[in-house]
């Protein structure tokens, strides 16, 4: 696939850039962060975009979804990461959606699907239990009792786990923290008891949620797929949710770049535009650099999941390592080069380096990518 | 079948019956380039035999018209037959500055006698191009040059220094910038024009740089007499075409594997020579400063890859190469750098030998690459003047 948007991926840009521009406000995030209580995200929104089917793009047709791929989510969530639009997205449709697509037997597909693509039913993948992200690092035990599991433990940054229904839990039934093997995926009301489930409001505004899980009893036929097969969905599905992520962190790259810049044709001091000053002239056309190759590795590990190419997996990690810097360097200059406004919460700056910041944590930072990307390589 | 397969077929078969054995495959003898020109010589009779029947065959520029020495192939024609050649292992040897830069210039700004002059010399190799635009005094600041052209009569008299005119000693023309307004701005008395080299009053001297002897040299005109007819465009209005061509030296800068990169398809990867060196043959590499520096490399040369794809992609989808093009030469001279240097250090001691008797010809040359490298930032626009590039044409930025 050529590394250009098709016409029919260019509408597709056109449409969600016009729903964002008419739908949305990054003002919406002053007032989301301050919400203790309910949905993080505005429900409303939600189906309005669930009925412009793109909740449903990157899953086949026989479980109601689009059969389109990953390069046409891509552009959708660039433009939703442009405007910093606060849905569960990454959370539902990437994580778990990916989760049960690619791990769940046909029952499960054909009973959970359905409701993932046409948005009405919200699920979050709980994996997370170390302090930065570490797939293996699972302590959460699922213990045999007759013919059902007790699940015990404690998962943090669930995203938008505060509106999911039903979460994918990921545990262990062999091995120890650490293992790759006895990684076993469950399917976990979000209301059974035993589960607590702790809000926090993150940095973007976005919600997560801290799980506790203390004996909670699923029955067998929650596992998703096969025991002890965790692993094998949980590399795929982070691969595929790490170049995801960053599709919408480009969109976030882009506008804060491009606010940026226009920022610097405008401000007057010393009497000039202060984009005539050599010393910002230079590190904005540097910024550029990175901005488009950012883009082009977006585009291409996007299509890698498209087309199953073997170098998919080191392709993702190149992608998210590289997202992460440059939204990194996007936080660093777009403040400082917006000055004293650039530190107010009056300017929309600021945003984009808090949702930088947590996008960078998210699903490993650029640190751990490269890490991972030696070890696929095996040096 | 269809017209590109029919063509497919004529091509292969033609490739099969005209390609000579040496000149094709793993052994093929074909060196990395011929730059063609009246001193061109030929190791092996292989590789002049094949270029002379790809000349014929308008095969060295297949995309230019038949009139000026090419075969008039369609894109997708020109990619079938790159495709056809590579399966052979084999592809034309012929490259120069002429082919690169001064051809789609000619192309696009000389008179049509200009062109039948000039460009099938180019395309059969029978011609060397130079280029004469830096001056001692006229470096970033390019259109601050001073070698002057004086018109007199039919011609003009041409004083003046070009310096950074590679490869000149070894060339048979040049292209060159010369002054013909000093009483206007100074981009607006400039001239685009087109000078043989045996030409009286002519020479060159060639520089030494800190790698030692390297192909750039400084030429001088002692009243070289040029007919007017070797003007290309108009007079004074030849900054427009030295900008034009700037664009297409980045853009071959872009392409090539870069300057001092120890350009060879047959190079370790960085990664085998980080196992010789820290005698780690498999496994994780014990170095983990170095491990990660490797993987940023890589990483590196992944996003440059694919953001050249994709600008690949873009012109065939009828978005043609742009000032972008600076990012590309900015980029990738330094990441060229990088990895040059990265090499020398996981080397070790070897990389510090300028010269002796216990050290590999290729190390040395490595390291006289990594020190050559250092002019990959300079020329063609040094990395500072890509980006007031980038800043001025690509983002607007103002003066």
């Amino acid at each position: 696939m050529a590394l250009v948007l098709t016409e029919e991926q260019e509408l597709l840009r056109d449409s969600a850039r016009g729903f964002v521009a008419d739908q949305w406000n990054i003002d919406r995030l002053r007032k989301l962060r301050s919400m203790s209580s309910g949905r993080g995200h505005d429900e409303d929104l939600w189906k309005q975009m669930a009925e412009l089917g793109w909740t449903g793009i990157p899953f086949a047709e026989e479980y109601g979804g689009l059969g389109l791929g990953y390069a046409e989510l891509g552009v959708v969530l660039e433009e939703l990461g442009r405007g910093l639009v606060v849905a569960p997205f990454l959370s539902s449709i990437v994580l778990a959606g990916s989760a049960v697509a690619l791990g769940g037997n046909d029952a499960q597909r054909k009973s959970l699907l359905p409701g993932v693509c046409d948005g009405t039913r919200l699920l979050a993948l709980a994996y997370q239990e170390s302090p930065r992200h570490d797939p293996y690092a699972i302590a959460t035990a699922a213990r045999l009792d007759g013919d059902d599991y007790l699940l015990s433990g404690r998962k943090v940054l669930v995203l938008d786990g505060e509106s999911a229904d039903l979460l994918v839990v990921a545990a262990r039934t062999g091995g120890s923290t650490g293992d790759r093997d006895g990684l076993t995926l469950f399917l976990v009301a979000s209301d059974v008891p035993g589960l607590t489930l702790k809000r926090n409001v993150l940095l973007d505004s976005r919600c997560a949620v801290n799980i506790e899980l203390d004996n909670v009893r699923v029955e067998s036929n929650s596992v998703l797929g096969a025991p002890g097969t965790g692993a094998d969905v949980l590399d795929e599905v982070f691969a595929r949710a790490a170049v995801a992520l960053s599709a919408e962190m480009l969109g976030g790259i882009q506008e804060s770049f491009d606010r940026t810049v226009e920022y610097l044709k405008e401000r007057d001091q010393f009497g000039v535009k202060i984009g005539t000053f050599q010393g910002l002239k230079h590190r904005a056309a540097r910024w550029f650099c990175e901005v488009e190759l950012t883009r082009s590795i977006v585009m291409d590990a996007l299509r890698a999941i498209d087309e199953q190419r073997e170098q998919q997996a080191m392709l993702a990690s190149a992608c998210k390592a590289r997202a992460s810097d440059t939204y990194r360097l996007c936080g660093k200059e777009g403040i400082q080069m917006h000055g004293g406004m650039g530190v107010t919460d009056e300017a929309d700056i600021g945003f984009f380096m808090k949702r930088a910041r947590v996008s960078e944590l998210l699903l490993g930072d650029s640190t751990y990518h490269r890490n991972r990307f030696a070890e696929l390589g095996g040096y | 079948m269809s017209d590109i397969e029919t063509f497919r077929s004529e091509a292969r078969d033609w490739l099969e019956a005209n390609c000579p054995a040496g000149a094709r495959g793993p052994d093929s003898v074909l060196p990395d380039v011929v730059w063609g020109g009246r001193r061109q010589t030929f190791a092996h009779d292989d590789v002049k035999i094949w270029l002379e029947r790809l000349i014929e065959r308008g095969w060295t520029v297949p995309r230019w018209p038949t009139q000026y020495g090419g075969a008039g192939l369609t894109e997708e024609q020109d990619k079938v037959l790159r495709e056809e050649m590579r399966a052979i292992g084999t592809r034309s040897p012929l490259f120069s500055f002429g082919m690169a830069m001064l051809a789609p210039v000619l192309m696009e700004y000389a008179t049509e006698e200009q062109k039948l002059e000039h460009l099938p010399k180019i395309a059969r190799g029978e011609i060397r191009w130079c280029q004469g635009y830096s001056e001692p005094g006229a470096g970033s600041d390019l259109a601050g040059l001073q070698c002057r052209a004086v018109r007199e009569g039919d011609h003009y008299t041409i004083n003046g220094q070009k310096i950074w005119t590679s490869d000149a000693d070894v060339s048979d023309w040049i292209f060159a910038l010369v002054r013909t307004d000093t009483e206007v701005p100074k981009h607006d008395g400039i001239s685009f024009v087109l000078v043989d080299m045996e030409t009286e009053g002519v020479s060159v001297s060639p520089i030494e740089l800190i790698s030692g002897a390297s192909p750039f040299c400084e030429t001088f005109f002692d009243n070289v007499r040029v007919p007017i007819g070797n003007r290309v465009g108009e007079e004074n209005k030849g900054w427009t075409i030295a900008k034009r061509l700037l664009q297409y030296e980045r853009s071959m800068l872009a392409e090539s594997t870069g300057v001092g990169s120890g350009a060879s398809t047959r190079r370790q990867s960085l990664l085998e020579v980080a196992r010789e060196s820290l005698a780690t043959p498999e496994g994780q590499l014990p170095d983990a400063g170095l491990r990660d520096e490797l993987v940023q490399y890589e990483m590196d040369r992944l996003c440059y890859g694919a953001t050249y794809q994709r600008s690949t992609d873009a012109a065939k989808a009828g978005q043609g190469m742009g000032p972008e093009s600076s990012m590309f030469k900015l980029y990738l001279s330094e990441m060229n750098q990088r990895g040059s240097d990265l090499r020398q250090r996981l080397v070790g001691h070897v990389s510090l030998v300028w010269d002796g008797e216990d050290v590999p010809a290729e190390e040395r040359e490595m390291t006289r690459g990594w020190l050559y490298g250092k002019a990959g930032t300079i020329l063609g626009g040094t990395s500072e003047i890509q980006m007031n590039i980038i800043a001025k044409r690509v983002l607007g930025l103002p003066d």
